[in-house]
């Protein structure tokens, strides 16, 4: 089965679930009075459960017939994990500071892409958050902790 | 009128604007520039820095000519190295990269940018005429005919799509709808679909969602593909600047149909910038002359100037429906629509009574930004072009710490950071899929509006009576099934021609 129409099913399951909790669960919690009105917290939802439902198995039993052959995958799927960095700066911003993690993100990730002169890579980075911590600091006035947590007289 | 054009010019001269526009617009043809780097990712890492302005005309004149840049800078570097950062100026490369070849870089810039601005200007000027016009209709609007002119808008998007993937445009659409739906309504006042995580509560942030739909899988695509952010040998001697006479009458007849064409193609929902441009280039070449119809794809000046003046209309005719009815035709007009309602302005017919000094300083700005591309842009770009030689290995980290910031910035939070990522993993796979991301998006946006609309008619006319009682919202509504189900119905009905099966008709 081709990709598209695993995520047509993958969807198909989320939608499910989403029309279930609209028609089902959700009415329950509604206070009395409201339910004299005529639409109800649930009644667009349901709308839009229904249509993505009949959207989600046209693509899944392939109603729709494409113009062209699928075109040959040009890219590899396997390096994915390299996005797992943005998931490191998001857990890190807080215990490590903004400055630290920042030089760290930009130093790997341009470590994991095949960069090696670090003597280069390191002022750079180190330049670039820096830069970036005065602007949002400064200029924008937007509260960034700049140190690790154990240097509490930075502002911590 | 004359007079809202006057609060516009006071507004738009103010020296912080005029700032405004000059540093976007060379903000984004530095960005544009770098391959793979669309006008959609760059306005979404803006937008963070345009909301901390907190003056809505400041920050929507700093994004429109962030826009405009971001379109310039494609050119260039599809001209320069045929590597087009954006799919609407996929059809200047067809004739500005063989230019670049014969080293005539420096006049296919110049031919390039006189297009962009005589076409940007032309549109800025059909944009003062249509817009006030389809406000004036647009105040007879009610809910009803609001609910069923964004379900046109939507259909149209879906149906732009192109054939095999009506349905899955479609599916983005209301995946979009259901994702506004997460958080407490306005409405309602009431948690939905929150899973009881504090963090829903509000909803999907919709520049977390930008960024995860644009900024996240485009960046994410230059690490996986080396190809696409090839820098290229391109970088020769840009000189020679200069067009003739000659060559300015062969290309002022094409610059003046392709500006009308595309910006009237730039007004309809879901067409926008790259068909105006395609459309443009394939009218051009089926009404030249046999002898420079063989020039086209060669290196014809005529190819190069007709893509360019039509997509720089088109982007100013897709702020008509965005301006005068608060319903954006394109994935970047959503995106703005989106930083508008976070600026606490609501577009739509009453923008302009309201809050003139906005619509017009919008519309002003759009052509000063136009004249700071043609005379600012211009005599840098040799110098500019320089950036095209920064190697991969350091773009991509940076262009993805400036998307996680922005995400964290403009809501200050790390949780953010988190669905960022794992939306972005999601946007990422399905673009691997060939699911179309701007409809998701624009669904998301206009989610909560169309909820609202919906749910006041239903109020109104106390149950789904409306669609009956008011003749327009019918005929809208008509419309928009007919967008879906004609294209289905035209490919099986070539399908079925192809196999030499008879017509019933």
């Amino acid at each position: 089965m081709a990709l598209d129409r695993w995520i047509a099913l993958v969807l198909l399951m989320i939608c499910l679930a989403y029309g279930y909790a609209a028609f089902f669960t959700m009415d329950a919690t509604l206070p009395p009075f409201m339910k004299l009105i005529p639409v109800w917290p649930s009644t667009f939802p349901k709308v839009l459960s229904v249509m993505a439902v009949t959207c989600a198995v046209i693509i899944l039993l392939g109603l729709e017939k494409g113009a062209q052959e699928p075109k040959p995958a040009d890219i590899n799927y396997r390096r994915l994990t390299e996005y797992k960095l943005g998931q490191a700066i998001a857990l890190l911003l807080r215990p490590a500071g903004f400055l630290v993690s920042t030089v760290g993100f930009l130093t790997v990730g341009g470590l994991i892409l095949g960069e090696r002169k670090l003597q280069y890579l390191i002022p750079v980075a180190v330049l670039a958050a820096g830069l970036v911590w005065y602007l949002v600091q400064q200029v924008l006035g937007i509260y960034l902790r700049p140190w690790p947590f154990f240097i509490l007289g930075a502002g911590g | 009128m004359l007079e809202g054009i006057m609060i516009g010019l006071g507004t738009a001269f103010s020296l912080t604007n005029l700032l405004m526009v000059i540093g976007g617009c060379l903000i984004g043809t530095f960005i544009g520039m770098l391959p793979g780097l669309g006008p959609m990712s760059i306005i979404s890492i803006m937008i963070p820095v345009a909301i901390s302005i907190g003056d809505p005309s400041a920050a929507l004149i700093l994004l429109a000519g962030v826009y405009y840049g971001a379109i310039f800078g494609g050119s260039t570097s599809s001209i320069l190295i045929n590597a087009p950062g954006v799919a609407s100026t996929v059809a200047t490369s067809f004739d500005g990269y063989p230019l670049a070849r014969q080293g005539k870089a420096g006049k296919a810039l110049t031919v390039a940018a006189i297009s962009s601005f005589t076409g940007g200007t032309i549109g800025a000027v059909l944009l003062m005429i249509f817009a006030p016009a389809l406000a004036t209709v647009a105040l007879l609007f009610h809910s009803a005919e609001y609910f069923a002119l964004m379900v046109v808008g939507l259909s149209a998007i879906a149906a732009f799509a192109g054939t095999g993937q009506v349905a899955k445009a479609l599916l983005m659409t209301i995946l979009g709808l259901i994702m506004a739906t997460v958080g407490e309504g306005a409405l309602f006042n009431l948690p939905r679909f929150t899973m009881g995580i504090m963090d829903l509560q509000s909803g999907f942030g919709f520049i977390t969602l930008a960024m995860a739909m644009f900024a996240l899988p485009e960046a994410l695509y230059l690490v996986l593909d080396p190809a696409r952010s090839e820098t290229g040998s391109g970088s020769s001697e840009i000189k020679d600047l200069r067009i003739t006479r000659e060559e300015a009458k062969a290309i002022a007849p094409v610059i003046g149909r392709q500006s009308i064409q595309g910006f009237l193609i730039g007004v309809l929902p879901g067409a926008g910038a790259t068909i105006a441009s395609f459309l443009g280039y394939a009218v051009e070449r089926n009404i030249a002359p046999k002898e420079e119809q063989e020039q086209f794809g060669k290196g014809s000046i005529k190819g190069l100037a007709a893509p360019e003046s039509a997509n720089n209309a088109a982007c100013t005719g897709s702020f008509v429906p965005l301006l005068t009815l608060g319903i954006p035709g394109s994935g970047t007009t959503a995106i703005l629509l989106g930083a508008l309602i976070a600026l606490n302005v609501s577009p739509g017919p009453r923008l302009m009574i309201d809050e003139p000094q906005i619509f017009w300083a919008v519309i002003i700005s759009m052509y000063l930004g136009n004249l700071i591309l043609l005379v600012l842009n211009l005599p840098l770009i040799p110098y500019m072009a320089k950036v095209l030689a920064v190697p991969r290995n350091y773009l991509i980290p940076f262009v993805l710490f400036f998307t996680l910031m922005g995400a964290y910035i403009g809501q200050n939070n790390a949780t953010e950071l988190l669905i960022l990522v794992g939306l972005g993993i999601c946007a990422t796979v399905l673009r691997f899929a060939d699911y179309p991301l701007a409809p998701l998006l624009i669904g998301f946006i206009l989610g909560s509006m169309l909820e609202n609309n919906f749910a006041r008619s239903m109020q109104l006319y106390d149950g789904i009576g409306f669609l009956i009682e008011r003749p327009m919202t019918m005929g809208l509504l008509a419309i928009a099934v007919l967008l879906i189900v004609l294209p289905s119905y035209r490919a099986r009905r070539a399908r079925l021609r192809a196999k030499g099966v008879a017509d019933a008709d």
